[in-house]
């Protein structure tokens, strides 16, 4: 479960020094397109010597490879072998390259003896936003993460505050996610000195039915988990709700402060008291 | 002998007992100044210099208030080195780095002893490196107030940078082409010194109001430029944009805001760091929402403060010094902006020392220890790269005094088992901020109880020592050379700690 994943350059040392102290949920370690072709190498070692000797590690770490196409993919890939990276974020997938990676990673994980390794992945071309429905179901796949900049170029449009050229992705990504049980995670809202904008676009997202959203800039962290965690109304409503419910065992329906509560009512009250259990907000 | 914060203080000197030891004492104080003779304006510094008698082992004092931008000590300095006059004594309330003529005074032997309340920059790395002849001694802005009114620091002649003087040597700092603002530290220097000089750039007809008051002036000396007040903003102006930064100042509101302590009618004060003044904003933030109206900010006032008093959030700023151009404006302009001296702001026998009054302070340190004393004299290795400056003063003063702080700065802890040198007593120290944890001195007891069941990530301080060493290794012993070069002399006029030269030094 997530609410913000904050993007770190396998390249910065302070950054990953301190990759623990901040608000997100989970750290994505970027050797793709934060980290210039001569730093790849670099950025890979880096992150590697920090995983195998770092005493503070972040609670989830996911790293971002570069495409399975590219010279850098296996060698991203040795770094599972350090057992401390949790997902894989997968650049441009689609049905092809989910295939190929997941061919790629069995052998793997066999030869090393690892266990299987889950994927995000990251949606950011047209074909990857059409093939969802083909690939969503993989096993391997916890979430689908939406990258709007590189779809934006795919489309040759330009990005917009108010974000209407995403809405059709944002949308598949939420249907896909929702109907394969992943998590959908919205793409960063790129403006770091805007957390007005910020608010508004992670709430735009969050009614939309994203659960979590990408951050590139730890100053963004506090809103997005605002917007991603259930209100303190919210939780007040949802136990009050579960409390009722279970002093009429059997009851089917019932009123509560002038509304119906059936099934997908408290459906939600149990998904808002678990997320607010497991962020620590009770 | 062993000092109160177990120091080795060399016999024949006192040594710090406890940080409220100065209680058992009475005040003592020299006769203010008197002079016969009405204000003489002279046009060169040859002259006052002649007039005056300056001679070896003679006191000469400075204020800082144009900080980096300063041009009198720079003036004194050169006339010094032309008459090639020896071993004297400098008291500048604080030494910067522009400072550099001074360097040449210590190695050539003209300056032999320094007291002084913060200096940075060449003259602080070659008096680490042993060239100072004499001793170096650190004290605190009101200890300095302190020292000079009881005589301990006995001044042969006070020069005062004066960025206004009218034509009867009354001055202020408010106006002129090198308007500083608040002249604060140099009160104790005007009314005790044996003579006095301002030292001016602008002179006006007549002053309504003024500061220095022309009964204590001796002497107007008349120059081209007391200093470039663009020089004053040598600090930083700006709120910090690094993350770690913003995640210490951001615990340290929602703190101070858990603890009840932003409040109508609190005070606080703060330095003017980068993550000082992100503190100032979040703090703002709260009052905003709360509808909080507070009672005064203390210190060296910033802009942020500035505009929390026009917005109405503070009733009163109490300035020693202003550390930037928009609060030289504003305590021109704005009659709620108030000049305090600097034995008002910190002198321990000031009868309600605006220390006191303080709710809470934001303060930074070098190095702290498992004891909570604090360093902000040297760094690790033992290099003089600051001092008190108000450190210790409001430090005891204060209900709550906090200190905030990356836990590991350049891969180097800022926690130790014992810091290099104590500027700080920890008795005087409430809590430490780090992005990785807070620290609450054990003998706050009321504290502990109010957070025992916050959400606040509260470790002890040795914990946080033990996570910093999981992250950096434990650091190699530092080795210093033991010839004392100076001492950390306490507000109350006791000796906290001895200064030791660089291992690599002169």
């Amino acid at each position: 479960m997530f609410r913000s994943l904050l993007f770190i350059p396998g390249n910065n040392p302070s950054m990953l020094q301190n990759a623990d102290v901040f608000l997100a949920d989970a750290i994505i370690f970027d050797l793709e397109d934060a980290i210039s072709i001569n730093e790849k190498n670099n950025a890979r070692n880096l992150v590697k010597n920090y995983l195998l000797t770092s005493s503070v590690l972040p609670k989830q770490i996911i790293l971002r490879v570069n495409s399975i196409n590219t010279e850098w993919f296996k060698k991203d890939i040795e770094l599972l072998k350090t057992n401390k990276i949790n997902y894989l974020l997968i650049p441009k997938t689609d049905k092809s390259s989910l295939l190929n990676i997941e061919e790629y990673l069995s052998a793997f994980e066999k030869e090393n003896k690892l266990v299987e390794t889950k994927i995000i992945a990251l949606v950011e071309t047209a074909r990857g936003v059409n093939d969802l429905p083909l690939f969503a179901e993989n096993k391997r796949l916890i979430a689908l993460l939406l990258g709007a900049e590189d779809l934006a170029s795919d489309l040759q449009i330009k990005r917009t505050e108010t974000g209407e050229e995403i809405f059709y992705a944002r949308s598949k990504i939420i249907y896909a996610a929702v109907d394969h049980n992943l998590i959908a995670i919205d793409t960063p809202y790129t403006n770091i000195n805007n957390l007005e904008g910020l608010l508004k676009d992670a709430t735009y997202a969050a009614n939309l039915g994203m659960k979590a959203k990408a951050c590139i800039h730890p100053n963004q962290l506090e809103v997005v988990n605002k917007v991603f965690s259930p209100s303190e109304q919210e939780i007040k409503w949802a136990k009050e709700v579960i409390k009722i419910s279970l002093e009429k065992p059997g009851s089917g329906a019932f009123q509560f402060q002038g509304k119906m509560i059936d099934k997908p009512i408290l459906d939600r009250a149990e998904k808002i008291l678990v997320k607010a259990k497991h962020f620590n907000l009770m | 002998m062993i000092n109160g914060v177990g120091r080795f203080i060399p016999n024949g000197m006192q040594p710090f007992v406890s940080s409220d030891n100065f209680l058992t004492k009475e005040r003592r104080l020299i006769s203010k100044k008197t002079k016969q003779s009405k204000t003489v304006f002279l046009d060169n510094i040859e002259e006052v210099f002649d007039v005056l008698g300056i001679d070896s082992n003679m006191t000469i004092s400075f204020h800082h208030h144009l900080r980096n931008g300063d041009k009198v000590i720079k003036m004194v300095s050169e006339e010094i080195e032309k008459r090639d006059i020896k071993n004297l004594h400098f008291a500048p309330s604080s030494i910067f780095p522009s400072y550099t003529k001074l360097v040449d005074l210590i190695k050539k032997g003209n300056v032999n002893e320094i007291h002084t309340n913060y200096l940075n920059g060449e003259v602080a790395k070659v008096i680490s490196q042993g060239y100072l002849k004499g001793k170096l001694v650190m004290n605190t802005h009101g200890g300095r107030a302190r020292a000079i009114e009881s005589g301990d620091l006995s001044i042969d002649v006070a020069f005062i940078a004066c960025p206004v003087v009218d034509k009867f040597g009354n001055g202020h700092g408010a106006t002129g082409k090198s308007a500083c603002g608040t002249l604060g530290y140099s009160i104790s220097d005007l009314e005790y010194a044996k003579k006095v000089v301002l030292v001016t750039d602008t002179v006006v007809e007549k002053l309504e109001n003024y500061q220095l008051d022309s009964k204590f002036v001796d002497y107007v000396l008349i120059v081209d430029s007391i200093g470039d007040r663009m020089g004053i903003v040598s600090g930083t102006t700006e709120i910090t944009k690094d993350p770690i930064g913003l995640k210490i100042a951001k615990d340290c509101a929602n703190l101070l805001n858990y603890l009840g302590l932003i409040r109508n009618d609190f005070s606080m004060q703060t330095g003017a760091g980068k993550t000082s003044l992100a503190v100032v904003k979040y703090v703002e933030e709260i009052m905003k929402k709360n509808h909080i109206i507070g009672s005064f900010a203390s210190g060296g006032i910033t802009k942020a403060y500035v505009g929390m008093l026009e917005a109405g959030l503070f009733k009163q700023l109490y300035d020693v010094q202003c550390f930037d151009l928009e609060a030289v404006s504003s305590f021109a302009k704005n009659k709620n902006h108030i000049a305090m001296t600097a034995s008002e702001y910190g002198n321990p026998f000031e009868k309600e020392p605006i220390c006191d009054k303080l709710d809470f302070v934001i303060l930074g340190a070098t190095e702290i220890d498992l004891d909570f004393n604090v360093n902000v004299t040297t760094d690790s290795m033992g290099n003089l790269i600051g001092g008190s400056g108000g450190h210790a003063d409001i430090a005891y003063g204060s209900n709550v005094t906090i200190i905030i702080s990356p836990l590991i700065k350049s891969r180097i802890p800022i926690i130790k088992e014992k810091v290099m040198t104590v500027t700080t007593p920890g008795s005087d120290v409430d809590i430490l901020i780090t992005e990785r944890g807070i620290a609450i001195n054990p003998k706050r007891t009321d504290l502990h109880e109010k957070l025992a069941n916050s959400q606040f990530p509260i470790f002890e301080i040795a914990e946080l020592l033990e996570i910093s060493h999981k992250i950096t290794g434990v650091p190699k012993k530092i080795e210093t050379n033991e010839q004392i070069i100076g001492y950390v002399e306490y507000r109350d006029g006791t000796y906290l700690d001895c200064i030791r030269k660089v291992k690599n030094g002169y």
